[in-house]
């Protein structure tokens, strides 16, 4: 898939650049001045990459990477330490991001892209982002409403698909779900539509019931098309600290996920929760949200991520 | 992953199991453990690092009853200061008896303000208020519609302006709507916006300044990272709020950002929102989070015991003394330095039996005890077995030696003298029968 592809990466610098000099201010701190790497530096690295939400087990890990390195290492100095976190970290994510399926979005007609993810982590406002990218990019593309549960939720995704200038199909408040998911992909084959995004209902990863009715989903998508869904996207917000690891545990065992989309990188949370996710379930990062407007969708890039961190 | 933190956790107890008294060495693992505990349930890394050094110096020392193992004493110990540091007194919401009450729903984008406003608006219908809510989320796309949906589903009347920009004269006219509609209790539903958006945030803070709110409360999922501590900070230094909803409970998230955002802004928790049906609204219980965050089932029990034998042994030892009228200064330092050891911070007298319950609720302000503490270490030794002879000039310079007041000396003294009193009367009735009598609250 290419798309995306125009996009610079000038918004997420400025999301991050805050993140970014109060993480670099504090390593620099933490090691200038000193000659060797002692136990305390270590401590405060540990505690910067704490407060990013990457998490003990990760943090840990990474410390002993940087522990055994340094003990080769003639130098100590604050380059080296930088250069060591870093390339263990982008390691992670580019382990991660191989795992990315290049299908190009021309051999699949219609391409089916399913949103899933937690009440209010951002799905729908990524399906805009998305409808608005793909269109752009002049594919044909259909949106299925599949939040039969939430007040308005269809009323939002209509002026989002009014902004993105894209079709819509939706059903009424408390229709089963899997009905708009069918109408809509059958709407999608006989119109000839090239990608169906399909938004759903915000769903907490524990309630058994509602992901019965996502494995549904898949199970009528199945049905009109063997081939499909060709992305599942968990939308997983960036303040959320480690219940993102069990979210992502919990989806894979009702669905598919392919790929990770990360919202609100525009405040001060780091995100670093998707370190120890990628680590665990080698799920790629495909986007990134760092704003409220139609054009604050990017793709993800694990060099960019890990640099915007440190440079 | 509640099992597999109960067993770390047990894992750990059993190290320490059989041992007399808490030492460095033996409650390390259990702390490292504990600190892992935290992290994992989103405690924001500096707070948690502050509260277990808390921990470990009220920790040290303390002799461990034959039948409450270290691990239980430490785990009894998190359990009281973290219930304590997220309780609180407080929590009702302020509602006037007459006139308009104006409540706020502010925080970040996807929290759950919106669903919590139709919550609250049940939850105070069903309290005979009249309700309006105000649609002030003139942003997300269709989040006035949303807002009327749930008004609709409860019978609760929705103030729109349709097409209006200013978001803060939706809230103003809303509330002379209310006025004029014999409606007493208003709650605005505010856009949600990121605490380093200049411009939003300028918004809420003008909302404030002009509607004058009776409440505003800041709501919190709760599945948030260590960030939280940065936007509950900048919000309240924006907008002061009164209160904190945690939403999103009845997920599996442990809840770890309240202690966190409890520890930089001191606001009590009012509400928890358990999820997306109307009804599923509960006053904040600092017990049932605390065993949230420390991972829940086992844990919560064996507290329990401990508080039990804790409670009995003491107060054996401290209804002796009292039994044979010895009770001096000397005592009452010991006492002190006992609780502070044990880390509850409740009043010397819950160890009394029977007393405990009733106060339950009273919590004495750690610093009064430092307090407390100097002002005992200035007297003589004399002095401290003999109170009778501290007259003015004594007190005078026991003020002077401990760095207090000559009042604070006179009020500890009135104190002390009272709990003679009822040591004395404690060996003529029945301790239930005192009690029974005294106005503890
Ligand atoms: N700042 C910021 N806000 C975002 C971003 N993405 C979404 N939002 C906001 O987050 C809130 C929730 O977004 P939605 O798209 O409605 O989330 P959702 O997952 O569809 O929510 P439910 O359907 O209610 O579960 C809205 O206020 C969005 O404007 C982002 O990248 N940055
Ligand atoms: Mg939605």
């Amino acid at each position: 898939m290419s798309i995306l592809k125009s996009i610079s990466f000038t918004k997420i610098k400025d999301g991050l650049s805050k993140t970014r000099e109060k993480l670099i201010g504090k390593i620099n701190e933490a090691i200038t001045g000193k000659a060797k790497i002692d136990l305390e530096t270590l401590n405060e690295i540990e505690e910067i990459l704490l407060s990013s939400d990457i998490g003990l087990d990760t943090v840990e890990i990474i410390i002993d990477k940087v522990k055994t390195s340094l003990k080769n290492e003639n130098s100590r100095s604050e380059e080296t330490v930088k250069k060591v976190i870093k390339s263990e970290l982008s390691k992670i994510l580019e382990a991660a991001n191989t795992k990315i399926d290049q299908m190009s979005l021309s051999k699949f007609k219609p391409y089916v892209i399913l949103i899933i993810g937690v009440n209010g982590a951002g799905k729908t406002t990524s399906i805009g982002k998305l409808a608005y990218n793909f269109r752009s990019e002049g594919y044909k593309v259909i949106i299925g409403s599949a939040d039969t549960f939430r007040a308005a939720a269809n009323d939002q995704l209509e002026i989002w698909a009014r902004k993105a200038g894209v079709e819509i199909i939706q059903g009424k408040t408390g229709a089963d779900p899997s009905s708009i998911v069918y109408n809509a992909i059958k709407t999608a084959i006989d119109q000839n539509y090239d990608i169906v995004l399909l938004d759903t209902a915000g769903r907490l990863h524990t309630k058994i019931n509602l992901m019965q009715e996502l494995k549904k989903m898949h199970t009528t998508i199945n049905k009109l098309l063997p081939y499909a869904p060709n992305d599942v996207f968990i939308v997983l917000d960036a303040t959320t600290g480690q219940n993102a690891i069990y979210q992502v545990n919990e989806f894979k065992k009702y669905s598919t996920p392919t790929g990770l989309i990360i919202n609100k990188l525009d405040g001060t949370a780091k995100g670093g929760v998707i370190f120890q996710i990628c680590r665990e379930n080698k799920i790629p990062i495909r986007y990134i949200g760092v704003g409220e407007e139609i054009d604050d969708l990017q793709v993800f890039n694990p060099n960019e991520f890990v640099n915007a961190l440190f440079e | 992953m509640l099992d597999e933190l109960t067993e770390k956790f047990e894992r750990v107890l059993k190290k320490v199991t059989g041992q007399g008294r808490l030492t460095e060495a033996n409650i390390s693992d259990t702390l490292r453990e504990i600190r892992r505990v935290l992290l994992d349930a989103d405690v924001n890394y500096k707070v948690a690092k502050q509260f277990i050094e808390d921990v470990k110096i009220k920790a040290l020392g303390t002799e461990v009853l034959t039948s409450v193992t270290p691990g239980q004493l430490i785990t009894k110990i998190i359990y009281d200061e973290l219930t304590n540091l997220m309780g609180s007194k407080n929590t009702e919401l302020l509602l006037n008896p007459s006139g308009v009450t104006v409540i706020m729903v502010i925080g970040l984008q996807g929290s759950g303000k919106t669903t919590f406003c139709g919550k609250l608006a049940k939850y105070l219908t069903d309290k005979k208020r009249k309700v309006l809510l105000t649609a002030a989320d003139i942003y997300r796309p269709a989040a006035i519609e949303q807002l009327k949906l749930l008004g609709r589903q409860i019978n609760v009347p929705v103030f729109e302006l349709t097409g209006e920009k200013n978001a803060v004269k939706i809230a103003a006219d809303s509330i002379s709507f209310a006025k004029e509609n014999g409606l007493n209790t208003v709650i605005i539903d505010t856009a949600g916006r990121l605490h380093i958006d200049e411009f939003m945030m300028n918004e809420v803070a003008s909302i404030k300044e002009n509607v004058k709110p009776d409440e505003t409360l800041f709501v919190v999922d709760s599945m948030t990272g260590q960030d939280a501590v940065n936007s509950a900070r900048a919000f309240h230094e924006k907008v002061e709020f009164d209160g904190i909803v945690l939403t999103k409970l009845d997920g599996d998230a442990r809840g770890g950002c309240a202690l966190s955002i409890r520890a930089v802004v001191e606001r009590p928790i009012k509400f928890i929102s358990l999820g997306e049906k109307l009804d599923s609204i509960e006053v904040f219980h600092p017990e049932r989070l605390a065993s949230r965050i420390l991972g829940k089932g086992d844990i919560v029990s064996f507290v329990e015991k401990a508080q039990r034998e804790l409670d009995e042994k003491e107060a054996a030892i401290l209804e002796k003394k009292f039994r044979t009228n010895q009770f001096d200064f000397d005592d009452f330092l010991k006492q002190i330095k006992m609780i502070k050891k044990m880390g509850s911070l409740k009043s010397l007298l819950a160890m009394i039996p029977g007393a405990n319950a009733a106060l339950k609720n009273v919590n004495v302000d750690d610093k009064q005890v430092s307090k407390v503490e100097a002002i005992i270490q200035s007297m003589t030794k004399e002095e401290r077995s003999k109170p009778k002879i501290l007259n003015g000039s004594r007190r005078s310079r026991i003020a002077r030696g401990s760095g207090t007041t000559i009042q604070d000396v006179n009020r500890l003294i009135k104190q002390f003298n009272e709990m003679q009193k009822m040591v004395k009367m404690l060996n003529t009735k029945s301790a239930k029968n005192l009690f029974g009598n005294m106005p503890i609250r």
